[in-house]
């Protein structure tokens, strides 16, 4: 990673041990201080999460890569000008 | 033209109302808004012929200048403009250069700042003032301000009617060299930045969910506060990082058919490397001081994604371990639905589905199509293609524009496809348990 994200790092670190940061402990737990005032205070931001990584993948499972490229010439995807991109995935720790 | 006048008009909205509300003072605010309405539809009638100028915003900036001049010649009620500038207005021989300085290019960057900062008004909540900033500086609509806060169009529009009354009844602009205050209204106008550039990054808008114009007024916006000493603070500093490092992967965020691409299939090499490195350079400055803020952290979570060679290389692990942070610092269920994610990437999506059943409040965010589209993706992956279906239907419904509707429409499909795929597999698998049992008994026997 690079250096700047060290220095960043180094920032956040030197915070939390100097107890600026609260304790994170069990974030479901957290839940009560959401709302605020009469009115709920929910606001949207850019995450990255829920929109770009959901409109996700598929995960198939096939014998080897050619069964899964077969397969693959399936998607409904390709029949609207898309792509599909077949990726063996790792088991770990399985 | 229509589409891209809008743009023109939603840009130069927030600078024009600025300029107008030190002309009229700020009780005049909406007969402010009102010249700025008239330069429009004037705009309107003789691009609709000439087509639009090539420099739309000084053809606008004009328009409402003359249109400011004649208001004033027509009222010369100069006590209810204001005070600083009604001995100017008051004359004829100093009305028109006054007018004109004030729409000086440099004049209205202050303007638009002190603009802002007069917005987040003491009397106003914050949701008041943000929405203030929105809907008057940024030229969202009440529909979208409503989007953005995830509340209902008339309860927005109910706030911003409000707050304007209060508003208008303020009398003077708020006075940028008051440094006390300026840093108490400091982080509303940092929300209403976050806000705007979100809206370009993946909002609500009926017409297209990707907007990159208002990202890149929203990084100009922040640029402006950095060049401001006394809100150039480490947290502005992160707003600005987050900014730059989520506007990298824009260009790599649609298709060339106009449909959204998935992170896993960003083509990265098409992510913006000189908007990364001022990002980091920006997370960097921002790493100092004792105040750590929603945006170091989520500028920190967008540059481990900005430096991730793919999804397989992130650093899932850090991103839920900023996640949890966020969450102790500003728990929401938007923040909750996100580390859900990351944890689903992470732990898998089993693992996802609990967090997501979990949220606190995730009522709240029936209508926020990301939410049934995360438990969507982590049932297909789960090998739930029914249930699937059904949650993509659901985002379906909340689904706020064409994009997203064809998006959704697709994992559909995809669903469909996939409950065809497991039958065939599964009959598959039966074969291959009775050839084994088979294999087995025949061996029985032989032996």
């Amino acid at each position: 990673m690079q250096e700047t994200m060290q220095k960043w790092v180094a920032w956040f670190k030197e915070l939390g041990e100097n107890g600026h940061i609260k304790d994170p402990g069990n974030p479901l737990e957290h839940g009560g201080t959401i709302v605020r005032g009469k009115e709920k205070t929910v606001t949207d931001g850019p995450y990255a999460e829920a929109k770009d990584v959901v409109n996700g993948y598929l995960v198939v499972e096939a014998k080897d890569l050619a069964q899964a490229t077969e397969l693959a010439k399936g998607c409904p995807n390709l029949a609207i000008g898309g792509s599909v991109e077949v990726r063996p995935i790792e088991r770990l720790a399985r | 033209v229509t589409q891209s006048s809008d743009q023109i008009f939603r840009r130069e909205a927030g600078r024009m109302v600025a300029a107008l509300t030190r002309v009229f003072g700020m009780d005049n605010l909406s007969l402010a808004e009102d010249v700025v309405q008239d330069a429009f539809v004037s705009a309107l009638e003789v691009w609709k012929f000439r087509g639009i100028p090539e420099n739309p915003s000084a053809w606008l900036m004009t328009a409402a200048k003359n249109r400011a001049i004649s208001v004033l010649r027509r009222r010369r009620t100069a006590q209810s403009y204001e005070s600083e500038l009604s001995w100017y207005l008051q004359s004829e021989w100093t009305l028109t250069p006054a007018v004109e300085e004030l729409f000086s290019p440099s004049a209205i960057k202050d303007d638009l700042l002190r603009m802002m900062f007069s917005c987040c008004h003491a009397q106003l909540s914050e949701e008041a003032q943000v929405s203030l900033i929105l809907n008057i500086l940024c030229g969202f609509s009440i529909e979208e301000v409503a989007q953005a806060f995830l509340s209902a169009h008339d309860a927005a529009q109910k706030r911003i009617v409000r707050a304007k009354g209060v508003l208008a009844k303020s009398k003077r602009l708020f006075d940028v060299k008051s440094e006390k205050e300026f840093v108490a209204r400091l982080p509303t106008v940092q929300r209403a930045l976050y806000l705007l550039f979100n809206e370009g990054y993946h909002g609500a808008s009926s017409d297209a969910p990707v907007r990159r114009e208002l990202c890149s007024e929203a990084m100009h916006l922040a640029a402006l506060l950095l060049s401001h000493p006394a809100a150039a603070t480490p947290t502005s500093h992160a707003l600005a990082a987050l900014m730059c490092l989520h506007a990298a992967r824009l260009p790599a965020r649609m298709d060339s058919s106009g449909d959204l691409v998935s992170l896993s299939n960003h083509d990265r090499s098409r992510w913006d490397q000189e908007l990364i490195s001022d990002g980091l350079k920006l997370l960097e400055l921002a790493a100092s001081g004792n105040e750590l803020s929603e945006y170091h952290i989520e500028a920190a979570i967008a540059a481990i994604h900005a430096q991730a060679d793919s999804m397989n290389a992130t650093d899932w692990g850090e991103i839920v371990r900023l996640y949890d942070t966020l969450m102790a610092l500003t728990p929401s269920p938007i923040v909750a639905l996100n580390r859900a994610i990351a944890i689903s990437q992470n732990e898998g999506p089993e693992r996802g589905l609990k967090e997501i059943d979990a949220i606190v409040h995730g009522e709240w965010l029936e209508s926020y199509p990301f939410y049934a589209a995360a438990r969507g993706e982590l049932e297909l992956r789960c090998g739930q293609p029914e249930v699937a279906y059904r949650q993509f239907q659901k985002a379906l419904s909340v689904a706020r524009n064409d994009t997203e509707r064809r998006f959704f429409g697709a994992r559909l499909r995809q669903c469909e496809k996939a409950d065809e795929l497991r039958a065939y597999l599964e009959i598959f698998w039966d074969d291959a348990v009775s050839n084994y049992r088979d294999a087995a008994e025949s061996r029985h026997w032989r032996a």
